[in-house]
């Protein structure tokens, strides 16, 4: 298990760094898939099954579709390729140093943290998530149609002609 | 070892047996699965070009016409004979496109199909992969080929390619999702998400007959949506030949060119596959209540034939479909999802919902 | 209880071994295609496909934004889909409260969709 939970790891972390490495961006969504499917096997590791399959059609199946439209949507000839200015590199360089300040931060306190000694292995399974979904949280669940209605409201704006 | 043909429970558990008598516990599940993996591949290819052989000799039936007749009796080596005829040819490498991409769309496209057939129920006890949610496993594994669909129209970099890709990528999308309500009902119906679970849940009448009206209209709407998501006829106008040329693998050649088009039949027989264990009960008889004496001679039939026949019943409608309609045009094919079958697929899943609170369908 | 029998992430040891078959077949395949089939490149057979004319341009051209927005849609008619699993699943346990929570949840999402509707979002021909 500790294999694989380093094999995944291993091949989420290498392939996140190609996303940012890599020249084109489809080669990036491609990485990016790839970054996705180990995350779903942690999710796995965990035994929260039903979690993982949703990670694999959100993100790899909708989201990185989505993605792909989007590059394809661009003009990709060489010619017309934005040149980055050394001040948008070193702009880049500083926000993302922040960040990562910020994530040594927040992990420096990890150590202190209690790990739930019961741990139920059954809790990420289907049923068990659902009757917490449709009991407990069933206000956030309403909120969220609300959320769905307000996302397609923009779609539709993206979607508008200019009216000249 | 008892070989039985109607529950293969024991044939798997003698091949275990002898695989852990004579190596490691570890070793024994590894080369178990190896197995599995060559069998499933043997099977893939099989059922593959035999899709081929009959969707040629269906389409020369309602054409009137003969068919592939020439190698072997009946034509029934002609696939085969293709297959190797692919395996000869040259790749070729389009000069302007994305080499690393153009190889690796079919890689994604024959996987995603190939991930699916495992987690199939074939017979009682034949099952390689029986997840606790394995329609949504199949949900998910399906959603991955389009975008092997896409990188392949992208990267060949041609025009017709792009096209093709764009259309087959949306059609794709939006029929995935009644694609998904329509089995969601019978998730409603049945409380499980496991296909042996639901299987099992149809021994006293399939779902169809179970579930009734509500469960007829998720069944035709799942043969609709179903036959868009694998771009099929009439739906296929990701590769509309009298204007496409062949959509998103024109540029490809030789041994590519057939997974895209194994991936495709395979796609087909996946699908028919779910519809035939999700609302036809799979590999179980057909029993009517009461006819004691039918229902016997029903069982006498392997569970395996059942499934594979009522699998191959759902085909012939999907290669009825493609050779008797018209293809649609690409608003038409949207419009069709978007204004009918979705609002239609939510209110059948509320109404479906009613009927089980209500407890009205036979349990 | 439904989780009677055990589920644990080893049941999902086979689907990483079947990637791995299927992925040594194609790799097999690619390979003895290789060696099979013949290279006789030309200028002519590398160019792209353009029904017998001389090719113009290339295929990196932008097309209608409707796709993207077919798209979009997918994705959060995609997740809404997924929300109605868990509920399936437990549908017969949650009862008339299960009921009503997703009869207001879709009441809405249709409510969704007759905007997208009025707003011509499925009119393609326009």
């Amino acid at each position: 298990m500790a294999f694989l939970f380093y094999l995944l790891s291993g091949i989420a972390l290498l392939s996140a760094l190609m996303v940012v490495l890599s020249k084109s961006p489809i080669n990036s969504v491609i990485y990016l898939i790839v970054c996705f499917l180990s995350i779903a096997g942690h999710y796995i590791l965990l035994n929260a099954q039903f979690l993982a399959v949703v990670h694999i059609i959100v993100y790899t199946g909708a989201i990185m579709v989505v993605f792909l439209f989007v590059i394809m949507l661009l003009n990709l000839n060489k010619t017309n390729e934005p040149h980055k200015s050394v001040l948008t590199k070193f702009m880049a360089v500083i926000s993302g140093g922040m960040l990562f300040l910020v994530l040594i931060a927040a992990a420096k306190g990890v150590n202190e943290m209690i790990v739930a000694k019961e741990f139920d292995a059954n809790i990420g399974l289907v049923a068990n998530l659902g009757k917490v979904l449709y009991t407990d949280y069933m206000i956030p669940f309403e909120a969220s149609s609300v959320l769905f209605l307000s996302a397609m409201i923009g779609a539709v704006m993206l979607g508008k002609k200019d009216k000249k | 070892m008892d070989f039985n043909i109607y529950d293969f429970t024991s044939f798997t558990t003698w091949v275990h047996n002898a695989l852990t008598s004579s190596m490691s516990p570890g070793w024994a599940m590894f080369v178990e699965l190896a197995i599995v993996g060559v069998v499933f591949i043997a099977f893939y290819a099989v059922i593959g070009l035999y899709l081929v052989y009959a969707e040629r000799k269906v389409c020369a039936l309602i054409q009137n016409r003969k068919g592939p007749n020439r190698v072997g009796p009946f034509g029934l080596l002609q696939t085969i004979a293709d297959l190797f005829k692919l395996l000869m040819k040259e790749l070729i490498y389009i000069k302007n496109a994305d080499k690393f991409l153009f190889n690796l769309a079919p890689f994604i496209v024959i996987i995603a199909s190939f991930m699916a057939i495992a987690a199939l129920p074939f017979a009682k006890g034949l099952h390689a992969i029986d997840l606790n949610i394995g329609i949504f496993y199949l949900f998910a594994v399906s959603s991955l080929g389009v975008i092997g669909i896409l990188l392949a129209g992208w990267s060949s970099n041609s025009k017709y390619s792009l096209i093709g890709a764009i259309r087959s990528g949306a059609q794709v999308v939006s029929y995935e999702l009644s694609v998904g309500l329509a089995l969601l009902s019978i998730v409603i119906f049945s409380g499980s998400m496991q296909l042996s679970t639901i299987v099992e849940s149809q021994a006293n009448g399939w779902w169809i007959i179970k579930g009734h009206i509500p469960a007829i209209i998720s069944f035709l709407i799942f043969l609709v949506a179903s036959t868009a998501e694998t771009n099929r006829g009439p739906f296929d106008l990701a590769e509309a030949e009298s204007e496409l040329t062949a959509g998103f693998h024109t540029e490809y050649s030789g041994i590519k060119f057939a997974f895209f088009f194994l991936a495709e039949y395979m796609n087909m027989f996946i699908v028919a596959a779910i519809a035939a264990t999700v609302f036809l009960g799979g590999w179980m008889p057909f029993h009517i209540p009461g006819l004691d004496g039918m229902n016997h001679v029903m069982d006498y039939i392997p569970p395996f034939v059942w499934f594979m026949g009522k699998t191959a019943f759902i085909i012939f409608i999907m290669m009825w479909f493609k050779w008797t309609f018209p293809r649609l045009r690409i608003d038409q094919l949207l419009k069709l999802e978007w204004k009918y079958l979705l609002p239609l697929n939510l209110m059948n899943i509320v109404l479906i919902a009613f009927i089980v609170l209500m407890g009205w369908y036979i349990k | 209880m439904i989780c009677a029998k055990v589920y644990t992430p080893i049941d999902y040891l086979p689907i990483m071994i079947q990637s791995f078959v299927v992925l040594g077949f194609v790799v097999t395949t690619m390979i003895a295609t290789h060696m099979l089939g013949p290279k006789r490149n030309t200028k002519q057979k590398l160019e792209n496909f353009e029904c017998g004319i001389e090719g113009m341009g290339n295929a990196r051209s932008p097309f209608s934004v409707k796709y993207f927005v077919i798209a979009i849609l997918f994705v959060l008619f995609d997740v809404e889909v997924i929300f109605l699993y868990p509920w399936a699943v437990n549908f017969k346990e949650l009862g008339i409260q299960g009921f009503v929570g997703v009869v207001s949840f879709s009441a809405l999402l249709l409510s969704g969709f007759g905007y997208l509707m009025l707003k011509g979002a499925f009119d393609w021909e326009k």
